[in-house]
């Protein structure tokens, strides 16, 4: 499928923010790691990573906005849907799982990782009942 | 219930690939592929501009559900 102008622009905007957030890392990893942060500056540090993997969010919003074609801003709306069912599934049964005692603790930021894994199982869920997986 | 249609038809009449229809709409050949074999039904503006490229009424290009059902068509 040739990439419309649209999922263009949402790669690019990805790279960049893939680049940003592994620079923040790094930054507040080594921050924290070398007691550099205290007070307000330790939450800025901390809070740092999580800009740009929101500005990929935001990006995928922009994205079904820009794309025109509307079969394949279809396709990418039933992407997010399914990687919102299943990162919303997985936090609910995990946060049970961990209140009664039977699983151990998992960082919040880890329902991202799952939602951005479900992007995948809605692709593969698009070429199993549609026949195409869309542009992303 | 997706609506039938005779794009397919249409499309051969003037034999037009996938990809020319796609071109001609501004759309992904994909987006012609669902269309044509029932996976999807076109938006209303998309509709027209597929009739309007055949030249024909949207009525001629689709196939109303209802009218399927009662076997008006």
């Amino acid at each position: 499928m040739r990439p419309s102008s649209a999922i263009k622009r949402y790669n690019i905007r990805v790279v960049w923010l893939s680049l940003l957030y592994a620079a923040f890392l790094v930054g507040a990893i080594l921050a924290f790691n070398h007691r550099l942060v205290a007070g307000p500056l330790a939450y800025l540090a901390a809070i740092l990573p999580a800009i740009p993997i929101i500005g990929i969010f935001v990006a995928i919003g922009r994205y079904l906005v820009e794309e025109q074609d509307e079969y394949v801003r279809m396709l990418m709306v039933r992407q997010t849907l399914w990687a919102s069912a299943f990162a919303l599934s997985l936090a609910t049964i995990w946060g049970f799982l961990e209140s009664f005692g039977l699983a151990g603790h998992i960082d919040a930021y880890y329902v991202a990782v799952a939602w951005f894994g479900g992007l995948g199982l809605g692709a593969c869920i698009n070429r199993l009942t549609l026949g195409t997986a869309g542009r992303c | 219930m997706l609506m039938e249609n005779r794009l397919r038809v249409l499309r051969a009449e003037r034999s037009w690939s996938q990809l020319d229809l796609a071109e001609k709409l501004e759309v992904s050949r994909q987006s012609v592929n669902a269309i044509e074999t029932g996976k999807y039904d076109p938006s209303l503006p998309l509709a027209f501009r597929i009739a309007e490229l055949f030249d024909r009424s949207i009525e001629e290009v689709f196939v109303s559900p209802s009218q399927r059902r009662s076997g008006a068509i």
